[in-house]
């Protein structure tokens, strides 16, 4: 069977061979016209004067197109209505576009739209968490709070308190390949755009608003990313939404992609955190209450700040039992980019919170942190009474003691523990630091109607079968994934399926690829879609032969009919002769999810996955300098519909979220403007940044709840791996004093050195 | 980022007088094995936009424009060479005469390199926006046998795999065979008529400098890797410029009884693998300035001649106590290295005169370098701190400090020089020095480090300097487990 065997990317001939298509990779005709932005150069203020004539005499300039040439929506939100593609008089943040170039090359757009003599009335930009709080300026009526119990009974009852506050920065999502767009003018004010997008239908939608048209005469085409990690899920509307109004003017086909110093400076990124923390607990290190406080700066407009803020709640007590908790969040409106999805979409920050708290504690009391974390981590699932999370959901599924077990195990912590301790004290320039994270993290899209997904299945009279669904192609390997459940349902080779580019006009009304929830959504409802078309093939077999449905099995590219055997192709041919339709939509949706966000109750998440990492690091206490030296995973994916692609995805999210608490900086100026806006000077890690030795393993057994094949949601859980390091590095610290380290994220050099110092202060 | 002209304009008001065909260049190479004719084309189109644009060969990737992330990584061969190097900031006229083999042109016929095939069957691409570039940077490694993947794939940039299972593939095909290419690109290229050279292309130092004297106001380009970006992200119109990767006599090491004698246009990564044997601690410092890409296209002369504050290779030179020729017209002088930087952005270069050499004297040395930067590859100094402190009988006889990223030059730290001469080579010694930083260096805070940062670290460079000389380990690269 096709399902669980490690087959490569679908696409990994495509890509090594450079015959992948990405958007600016597909063939145009020859009058397509280039776009480009004209930004404003000012955080926060009022446009009082724009002259373009410069930009619209420039070499190769077709138009310049502003707010006020828009016909229709002047908006590319993909919540509140508040983010106009081109500025409306009013900047928001450094970057925000103000008019739109197009013109007969890429390079003359660029050009050209530099050349703007802008005036502004400057406002006093809000840029920080400080500045927003004093401004009243957010998105909500107020912090939204998350309780249960009483933590303002609970609290001072506690033998022990601490407090602490720590900052936890952002992160630019740097897929290699930065947005693009190109939209085909069609016959009857028809709009084909092929868009780099993680959410065709939000494209499609916004697309639609933007011509005055019904989506029905809009269509949405994406074969692959070029990398997304939420990056892609709301923030290529601009420029598909810029396409597409520049085409409707020009009749031309018009192509859009961000110059990456642009790409970084007018998306969004992951939202920085500041979160501050009381937590009481006793003698044991028990935690008995606690009482966080996020801040989040969601940047200029709303976008999915209300989502990823209360994702980062659900997520602050990762996996442990706090018997009274209240999370209280503030999220912030700031005259920066919008923050946006990025893997995790808020469970990171959340969870390194409470991370930090079981490090804290374990500190205070001198005890390790993993026996800490152990001592209160929820009931496991074999217990008789599953604890409720602190939004009332019950933790029936809990594996993490196990799984952490086994991962002490095997990766030796103990022994490596005790040999650090003493490699430290003999070494005082080096400091070595070990850590375990455990991570819980809930599987669904929050807002329950986003958990459905719809795919279209056809098969062929020679038996092949082509298959689409609602889900993107990132690099995650979801289309492998499908096709693999896909060739099992009909119990045919991969090869016989082909898995094609997401199209709005073959499947619609799709949700983001996003939430992890790619394979679980859109493998189903493939599955559902397969399913159908072969039990119209089985009663006609059966019929056939005069056997029941049950009687036929498809299997190894072969179908029995009691006795009788046949190929697929000759199966589908008789069927096609005996004009039995071969073709099925499949729909699914998740069951058993229900959420109220404003009360903070419910069951949003269908299940939790799984998974922990021990990390080990070195610092240098002269400089601050560290890395990483090992990495032990273990990693619950469930029964796994690929194991190599989900090594894969776990691996990578592994050293990206090392990326996003170490060396991944971004740094604003007091004008608002982004300083880290290219490779140059905003640092992901690089091959040399991954651990020496990595050793992974997955924990590969059955998902209790009923998803397709019994697997598991992989795409963010194991990006909070991550988290080990940042311990390891807080763990590396602590051996050069007594106090506590209180290190902010990143971790780079300069903040793992002012840890140093507090510690020895 | 690397720096790579050899001389600054003063006067860009003439630039947008020069018509464009004073560019007018003959450039002829050989692409994925096809010879390639140019005669019109703008100078500074870059070979990315020429392959993507005009020939229609997509599968090199724009990922940043500015040679930080290998997406559109190329082979660049000729009879000698083998080069990786990043196409979006390669100038057309810098390809003459060479052979060029984008990922189009790796496999042979429908057999997959094995680096191709190791990557498919090792997962060692996701979204395989940066495939392409990987696997011509392995193809690359694999030709010149350099099997430290850590190094030779330190310039391409992954964000999807986290690079285990790259490196993993890189190790596959450690024993690859040559491909076939390489050696028919050779004869073809040795078989093939040169194109003759212009104005622009000058063939020689004497050409150069005689060049210069007549057009006083040409930019001069060598490897790119800065004035790139001048282009692709500044979008400069260069104006009148001249290329000199054909003056070969100007990229030569010599040596000679009392120094080495370093050509203007000797690829950075020459002089590593030359440091090597020579001057290790030089060598470890040049494996971090930049990427492979980048160091196998920017110059010494370059690095020097544009005056950043943040180039790598002044500090580590100015410790050693070299001298840099300049040459104008048939006029040479010499100057120490440190006198050449004058301010920021102003160096001791008149007029029609450009970077000739560098000398490196045969003292007896011992050099330390350390290069402190967010992360450890293919990233530009917060500071870089190089250190020559010689000791007799305990006692400091001589102490020559540089730094880079600490002031608007490369600058010694005079001041802790004199407060170290003359006493005991000693931590108390050192502690003792610890006001006179201050007086050498005001650093600024910016996105790299913060003012406070880079004076406690420089300080704290010293002691480790003090450390490595006693053989303590003070680099985290040297714990292994």
């Amino acid at each position: 069977m096709s399902v669980s065997k490690p087959l490569p990317h679908d696409a990994a001939k495509l890509h090594v061979t450079g015959r992948a298509n990405y958007i600016d990779d597909i063939p145009v005709p020859a009058n397509c016209l280039h776009l480009a932005f004209g930004t404003a150069t000012i955080a926060r203020g009022r446009v009082t004067n724009m002259d373009l004539s410069p930009v619209k005499t420039a070499r190769g300039v077709i138009a310049v197109i502003t707010a006020d040439d828009l016909p229709y929506a002047n908006d590319v939100s993909p919540s509140a209505h508040d983010e106009p593609l081109l500025c409306d008089g009013q900047v928001h943040y450094h970057g925000q576009p103000l008019f739109l170039v197009v013109a007969d090359s890429h390079l003359n757009a660029r050009r050209a739209a530099r050349l703007a003599q802008v005036e502004y009335a400057l406002d006093t930009p809000i840029l920080t968490i400080e500045q927003a709080l004093s401004a009243d300026s957010r998105f909500e009526e107020g912090p939204r709070i998350y309780t249960r119990g009483d933590v303002d009974y609970a609290l001072p009852q506690a033998k022990h308190t601490l407090t602490g506050s720590f900052d936890i920065g952002g992160q630019e999502h740097f897929y290699l390949e930065g947005q693009a767009a190109l939209a085909l003018p069609q016959e009857d004010d028809e709009m084909i755009v092929h868009s780099s997008t993680q959410h065709p239908t939000e494209i499609q939608h916004k697309v639609a608003e933007a011509l005055g048209l019904g989506m029905h005469q809009v269509r949405i085409q994406t074969r692959r990313m070029g990398g997304g990690f939420g990056g892609k899920e709301s923030q290529g509307n601009a420029l598909a939404v810029a396409c597409a109004v520049a085409a409707r003017a020009t009749g031309r086909p018009c192509k859009m992609r961000y110059d990456r110093d642009d790409d970084m400076i007018i998306t969004g990124k992951r939202h920085d955190f500041r979160i501050t923390y009381q937590v009481g607990f006793d003698d044991d290190g028990r935690l008995l209450a606690i009482d966080f406080t996020h801040y989040t700066r969601g940047g200029w407009a709303q976008d999915l700040t209300l989502p990823v803020a209360d994702r980062a709640m659900l997520h602050a007590d990762n996996a442990y039992f706090v018997p009274h908790m209240r999370v209280t969040s503030h999220r912030l409106k700031t005259n920066t980019t919008s923050a946006t999805a990025f893997r995790g979409f808020g469970g990171p920050q959340g969870m390194i919170g409470i991370e930090r708290v079981m490090d804290h504690v374990a500190r205070h009391l001198g005890r390790d942190p993993w026996d800490i974390r152990r001592l209160n981590f929820y009931a496991n699932a074999n217990s008789p009474k599953p604890q409720d999370t602190h939004y009332g959901m019950p933790v029936r599924d809990f594996i993490l003691d196990d799984l952490c077990d086994e991962l002490i195990k095997t990766s030796a912590y103990h022994t490596r523990r005790a040999d650090i301790a003493q490699w430290n004290a003999n070494s005082p320039i080096l400091k070595r630091g070990i850590a375990i994270s455990p991570v819980k993290f809930g599987i669904s899209f929050t807002l329950t109607h986003l958990n459905q997904a719809g795919a279209l299945v056809h098969v062929y009279q020679d038996g092949t079968i082509r298959i689409n669904h609602g889900g993107t192609e990132m690099g995650q390997g979801l289309f492998q994934k499908v096709a693999q459940v896909a060739a099992s349902r009909f119990g045919v080779g991969i090869e016989a399926i082909k898995i094609t580019a997401t199209d709005t006009a073959k499947v619609p009304n799709t949700s983001a690829t996003a939430a992890s929830s790619g394979s679980d959504l859109n493998g189903m409802a493939v599955q559902i879609a397969c399913d159908t078309i072969l039990s119209r093939m089985a009663e006609f077999l059966a019929h056939q032969y005069n056997k029941t449905a049950d009687d036929v099995v498809f299997c190894d590219g072969t179908v029995r009919i009691g006795r009788r055997e046949i190929s697929f192709a000759q199966a589908a041919m008789a069927c096609y002769q005996a004009r039995v339709s071969l073709s099925a939509t499949g729909f699914y949706k998740t069951p058993d999810v229900a959420w109220d966000r404003i009360a903070g109750r419910g069951q949003p998440f269908y299940y939790f996955a799984y998974g922990a990492a021990v990390t080990e690091v070195v610092i240098d206490t002269l400089t601050g300098e560290n890395r990483i030296l090992r990495a032990d995973i273990l990693h619950d994916t469930g029964n796994s519909l690929n194991p190599a692609l989900d090594i894969g995805q776990i691996e990578g999210a592994y050293v990206q979220g090392s990326g996003w608490l170490t060396t991944e900086e971004l740094v604003w100026d007091d004008q608002g403007r982004l300083r880290t806006h290219a490779p140059s000077t905003y640092k992901i890690p690089a091959m040399a940044d991954r651990p020496d030795v990595f050793n992974l393993s997955l924990w590969g057994r059955d998902n209790p709840a009923q998803t397709v094949y019994r697997s598991k949601a992989v795409g963010e859980p194991p990006f909070m791996l991550g988290i080990s390091t940042y311990l390891a590095l807080v763990d590396a610290v602590s051996a050069c004093g007594s106090g506590y380290a209180n290190l902010d994220a990143p971790a780079t050099a300069e903040r793992v050195l002012a840890a140093v110092e507090r510690v020895r202060a | 980022m690397a720096v790579c002209f050899l001389r600054r304009i003063e006067d860009r008001q003439t630039w947008h007088m020069v018509p464009r065909r004073i560019n007018h260049m003959n450039i002829s190479f050989l692409l994925n094995g096809e010879t390639v004719h140019l005669s019109d084309v703008h100078p500074t189109t870059t070979l990315l936009d020429w392959l993507r644009e005009t020939r229609g060969l997509t599968g090199t990737k724009e990922g940043c424009n500015e040679g930080d992330c290998g997406a559109c990584t190329v082979i660049v061969l000729d009879a000698e060479t083998t080069r990786p190097l990043n196409a979006c900031i390669l100038f057309l006229p810098q390809l003459q005469g060479k052979a060029i083999r984008t990922i189009e042109g790796i496999a042979s016929g429908d057999t997959l390199h094995p680096a191709q095939q190791a990557m498919i069957d090792l997962h060692g691409s996701q979204c395989g926006f940066c495939t392409p570039g990987f696997v011509t940077s392995m193809v690359a490694a694999g030709i010149n046998g350099d099997t430290d993947f850590d190094t030779t794939l330190a310039g391409n940039l992954c964000r999807c795999t986290g690079y285990a299972p790259i490196a993993r593939a890189a190790k596959h095909t450690e024993t690859a065979p040559l491909p076939d290419w390489v050696a028919t690109d050779r004869q073809a290229l040795a078989a093939c008529a040169k194109a003759a050279l212009t104005a622009a292309q000058p063939g020689s130092g004497d050409a150069l400098a005689a060049l210069l004297v007549d057009q006083p106001q040409t930019r001069l380009i060598a490897g790119a890797t800065d004035l790139g970006l001048w282009v692709t992200k500044h979008l400069t119109d260069l104006g009148p410029v001249a290329f000199l990767n054909a003056a070969r006599d100007l990229a030569q090491i010599t040596e000679t009884d009392t120094h080495w004698d370093i050509g203007a246009m000797v690829t950075i990564e020459t002089l590593r693998l030359w440091a090597v044997d020579h001057m290790p601690a030089l060598a470890d410092l040049l494996r971090r300035y930049a990427s492979t890409q980048v160091r196998m296209a920017a110059t010494l002369g370059g690095n020097i001649a544009n005056g950043s504050p943040i180039g790598d290779s002044p500090p580590a030179l100015i410790a050693l106590g070299a001298t840099l020729t300049l040459r104008r017209g048939d006029t040479r002088r010499t100057i120490p290295l440190q006198d050449f930087f004058i301010d920021y952005g102003k160096q001791d270069l008149q007029p029609s005169e450009f970077v000739q050499s560098i000398q490196i004297p045969k003292t007896d040395h011992d050099l330390r370098c350390y290069k402190i930067s967010k992360r450890f590859d293919q990233d530009i100094s917060a500071l870089l701190g190089c250190f020559n402190i010689r000791v007799d009988a305990n006692t400091i006889q001589d102490a020559k400090i540089a730094f880079g990223g600490m002031a608007g030059i490369p600058k010694r730290a005079s001041a802790v020089e004199r407060a170290l001469m003359g006493q005991p080579w000693s931590l108390d010694t050192i502690t003792a020095a610890h006001s006179a930083w201050a007086e050498d260096f005001q650093p600024l805070s910016d996105m790299r480090a913060s003012a406070g940062y880079r004076l406690t670290t420089a300080r704290n460079l010293l002691v480790r300097y003090f450390h490595d000389r006693a053989a303590t380990p003070t680099s985290v690269h040297e714990v292994t487990v």
